[in-house]
């Protein structure tokens, strides 16, 4: 096997952890391991240190058009090295913005792409790979052709890769890369920093999640107080944002955020699958529903049947009562 | 401004989903069907964008003679014309897609002059490959911003702002541009019943694309394996929160 390409993003002086996922996974192909670091000029100096994820050869691009970013200059920061090696694949991160590098590098030369890849099988004629439908709901088995082939690692399906003690510094290459005018015409020109005191959906170790059950938008009072005492946040499926009883920014799901808190309180929810997709890394659901045959009770740690009404602010007056 | 909205069909699909005999679809007997989400909020951007500054969305699709119902939804709350370019149903690979696409946009424009935005959705709910709105900016030689969840236009330039951690970063991209929209950036209005009528009537134009498979191939769908754990019963209605505190407890989040 020929060597392996992986991107790799460079946040705050280290690779993040999208990044060290997708070196685990392409190590796990066997081949010799290198990766591409893009970025304005100092991002040079984190690549020697990926030595110790097992990486022989970083190469760099380093440029001051890459200040601001641009997925389009770096599309071709990320062809400039991959066309200056033979690789058998540039596997990048799962993230938004690795994603679409990758999308741009393969609508270029026109070659297929397979985002979300959960499995690779390198053992036939022609490489096989296993990605992500419906946000993970199905799975998609598929031949991946190209040279080299160009896939995206679905986000937590392989642990970070850890450093390895004793490993040795890898070898940094300089690349030049061709940037044009025409990759800067989507680039960010600012960044508008949002100040929150809330805990975010994304992070919360506890989240109330309100579905089509509560009926109104002011029946979310009772999971707002709920949440508050439990130090977290409400999340709220895609029937509710679309009722318009609550921001889109609070939704839980395919098309709204990914959770992973501790616990989940799904009150009111059915559980259709794209809201489930949204809520699966939750340690623990505790639903609370009417009804025994919702689909979210095959997804439950716990459940409480009856009405969320009552359920809801029965438990906030027990919590109250043993705090006090 | 001329504005082209591109929408996809795909199930509304319900607690689960089954595959289909032949393994390399989903059974839909017993689904509806909808706009893929991100893109109903592109029609609806489109939409408003007209509104506030003139001219006409065109709406167009990629799929089966079925697919018809999901122009007629996007006619029925504000585009004015709908373009089908009609399949037999297979699933069509990105690469064959986007290229299909860029045949049609060269087509239109040269009928109708140049799209000053093309809008798309992020990702598509069925086959989320992530990657058909950047191949058609590519061929087309525009700028592209995903994921946007705000757009502004003045005079030859789009703004768009997306969502990245702790901010939301702001693109100013000359028009003609493509841009991918992520649901959020609009609340979708329900077709009026007038709408309704209007786009019943309205004639929707017709290309046959031309099929050129590129990859990645598909073998087949697969259900994933979860593991399924016990419910463990905490009780019925309110009696139930004692129970329900002690687990809190248990667990440390109280």
């Amino acid at each position: 096997m020929s060597a392996v390409l992986v991107l790799v993003e460079i946040v705050d002086g280290a690779p993040d952890r999208l990044s060290l996922e997708a070196l685990r996974f392409a190590a796990g192909l066997g081949g010799p391991l290198e990766a591409a670091v893009i970025g304005a000029p100092g991002v040079a100096a984190a690549a020697a240190g990926l030595g110790a994820y097992g990486v022989a050869t970083v190469h760099v691009v380093e440029d001051e058009r890459l200040s601001a970013y641009s997925a389009a200059a770096f599309a071709s920061g990320l062809a400039a090295i991959s066309d200056g090696g033979s690789f058998d694949a540039v596997i990048v991160p799962g993230s938004e913005r690795c994603t679409e590098i990758l999308a741009h590098v393969a609508a270029r030369s026109g070659a297929p792409m397979a985002a979300n890849v959960v499995a690779v099988d390198t053992a036939g004629d022609r490489w096989q790979v296993t990605r992500q439908r419906w946000a993970g709901s199905l799975l998609e088995d598929a031949y991946l052709d190209g040279s080299p082939r160009l896939l995206s690692v679905a986000p937590h399906v392989v642990a970070a890769a850890e450093p390895m003690a004793g490993a040795g510094a890898a070898v940094v290459q300089m690349v030049t890369a061709d940037i044009t005018e025409s990759d800067l015409r989507a680039r960010v020109s600012g960044i508008e920093r949002t100040a929150s005191d809330k805990v975010s959906l994304a992070e919360a170790k506890v989240v109330v999640g309100g579905g089509r059950g509560l009926g109104s938008a002011e029946a979310f009072a009772i999971l707002d107080d709920l949440a508050d005492l439990l130090g977290g946040t409400v999340g709220v499926s895609r029937v509710v944002t679309s009722q318009g009883w609550r921001p889109h920014a609070q939704q839980v799901g395919q098309t709204g955020t990914r959770i992973a808190p501790d616990l989940y309180i799904a009150c009111g929810i059915s559980g259709a699958i794209q809201h489930i997709v949204g809520c699966k890394a939750a340690k623990r659901i505790l639903v609370i529903n009417t009804d025994p045959d919702a689909p979210i009770f095959g997804r439950a740690t716990y459940a409480v049947i009856g009405d969320v009404h009552q359920v809801v602010p029965a438990i906030a007056a027990e919590i109250r009562r043993v705090q006090s | 401004m001329r504005i082209l909205s591109l929408v996809k069909r795909v199930p509304a699909t319900g607690g689960r989903i089954n595959l289909a005999a032949d393994g390399r679809s989903i059974d839909t007997a017993y689904l509806g069907f909808v706009v893929s989400p991100h893109e109903e909020c592109a029609v609806e951007e489109g939409v408003r964008l007209v509104e506030a500054h003139g001219g006409e969305v065109v709406v167009m699709t990629l799929g089966p003679a079925e697919a018809a119902d999901q122009l007629r939804d996007a006619l029925a709350i504000g585009a004015e014309r709908a373009v089908h370019l009609e399949t037999d149903g297979a699933d069509w690979d990105p690469v064959a897609t986007a290229s299909a696409l860029v045949d049609a946009v060269r087509t239109l424009e040269t009928d109708g002059g140049p799209f000053d935005l093309i809008l798309v959705g992020n990702e598509s709910a069925d086959s989320g490959g992530y990657q058909v709105g950047i191949r058609l900016a590519v061929a087309l030689d525009r700028p592209m911003v995903n994921g946007a969840k705000a757009i502004e236009v003045d005079g030859g330039v789009a703004r768009a702002r997306r969502q990245a951690p702790g901010g939301w970063e702001v693109y100013d991209v000359p028009m003609p541009a493509v841009i991918g929209v992520r649901e959020g950036i609009n609340l979708p209005r329900y077709p009026s019943v007038p709408g309704r009528l209007r786009a019943r009537k309205k004639e929707i134009e017709r290309m046959t694309p031309e099929h050129r498979p590129a990859g990645p191939e598909m073998i087949r769908l697969r259900i994933p394996v979860e593991q399924t754990q016990e419910v463990e019963i905490l009780g019925r209605g309110p009696e139930a929160a004692p129970r329900v505190v002690e687990i809190l407890r248990e667990i440390g989040v109280l």
